[in-house]
């Protein structure tokens, strides 16, 4: 390597403009494969451009720390894309409210049991304090999800992890478990998707029926603030 | 555009100040949303240009995921020594909270005013 590439490389490898490029760059390809393979479930782009990048640090030798110092100005979006879901939030709030009822109690149950049942299983097997508390929100949009998990004591970089598995998992056996359990109301397999598993969720709910997608949108959005105000309230009556 | 980031990062502001001074256990960026959805509700309709902004970053919402999915790099370890506990957690406690959620939601529909909308002939 000569000096003056070096220098070239030691400059890039610092800057803000290498992790951002990157991300961009990676999240692209991810749609592209995610699109050329037919938009299966399990070829999620947030997944593969996850992959390609943590590959392409360890290949270059730059750490994560660094790289985030760029990818920071990807990552602050997601406080007005949070702000942004009252929006969606708003237009299925006019067109849903005759089914308030059984969408509240459905959306209770579903949260709560998506939280707990992550901790117990976690804590049964013999999971760390740090892990359960990490994977808690994971069933969150994963900027309200890191928001929670900062607040109750996990860690929101390994929460992001989880909320992206969640959604992946759910947009992969999702069709399979509803059949199981023979719902067959598209508003209820929507909104059981969108409160389990948020964004993922809800794209997969859209893809098979709008009506379904509608209301993903909406147990995304709802389960979110319900979340946010439940977790830390539960976190500060059973752990301090 | 210009007015309404500008709008999305007021409410993100006066949630974060409101969460804050009155230190409510609920991320600035939530109470900003809520916000935003009384405005919507006392203004009875989503302005076009709001809809607009918003619609364009939600749609590439999960690029904005990617970053902080990175950070699976710094916890492999975390990852690889509990590797069964997190992934049978992951897994069961996803299952349950679809299936739990759709069927509690189903039940209770079919009693209430809206049975006779339901398309269930015809699902998946």
């Amino acid at each position: 390597m000569s000096p003056d590439f070096h220098e070239i490389w030691v400059y890039l490898s610092a800057s803000p403009l290498a992790g951002l490029t990157l991300t961009l760059a990676a999240y692209q390809a991810g749609m592209w494969v995610f699109e050329r393979f037919g938009r299966r479930p399990a070829l999620n782009p947030v997944m593969i451009a996850v992959l390609l990048i943590a590959a392409t640090l360890m290949v270059a030798g730059i750490d994560y720390r660094t790289y985030f110092d760029g990818a920071q100005f990807v990552h602050f979006l997601l406080g007005p894309a949070t702000v942004a879901l009252a929006v969606p939030l708003y237009r299925q709030f006019q067109q849903v409210r005759r089914s308030a009822v059984a969408l509240l109690v459905a959306l209770l149950t579903g949260s709560a049991a998506s939280a707990l049942s992550a901790v117990a299983i976690a804590w049964a097997l013999g999971a760390s304090e740090r892990t359960m508390l990490s994977l808690a929100p994971k069933s969150v949009t994963s900027p309200i999800a890191m928001g929670v998990s900062e607040q109750i004591g996990g860690l929101p970089s390994l929460t992001a992890v989880f909320v992206i598995l969640t959604g992946i998992i759910a947009a992969s056996f999702g069709t399979w478990v509803l059949n199981l359990v023979r719902v067959t109301d598209w508003r209820a397999r929507g909104f059981g998707l969108g409160v389990a598993a948020h964004g993922i969720g809800t794209a997969r709910a859209l893809q098979v029926n709008e009506v379904a997608g509608a209301f993903a949108g909406l147990g995304m959005g709802l389960n979110g603030l319900v979340t946010a105000i439940l977790l830390p309230v539960l976190y500060r009556l059973f752990f301090t | 555009m210009l007015g309404t980031l500008t709008l999305l990062l007021s409410c993100q502001l006066a949630g974060e100040l409101t969460a804050r001074l009155l230190h409510l256990p609920v991320p600035g960026p939530v109470i900003g949303m809520v916000l935003l959805f009384v405005g919507l509700l006392v203004r009875g309709g989503v302005p076009e240009p709001l809809q607009e902004t918003a619609g364009g970053i939600l749609r590439h919402l999960s690029l904005l995921f990617v970053p902080a999915g990175v950070g699976v790099m710094a916890h492999l370890n975390r990852l690889e020594a509990e590797a069964l506990p997190i992934a049978v957690a992951l897994l069961g406690s996803t299952l349950i909270g679809v299936a739990l959620t759709a069927w509690v939601m189903s039940v209770l529909s079919r009693r209430g005013p809206d049975a006779e909308s339901r398309d269930a002939e015809d699902a998946p």
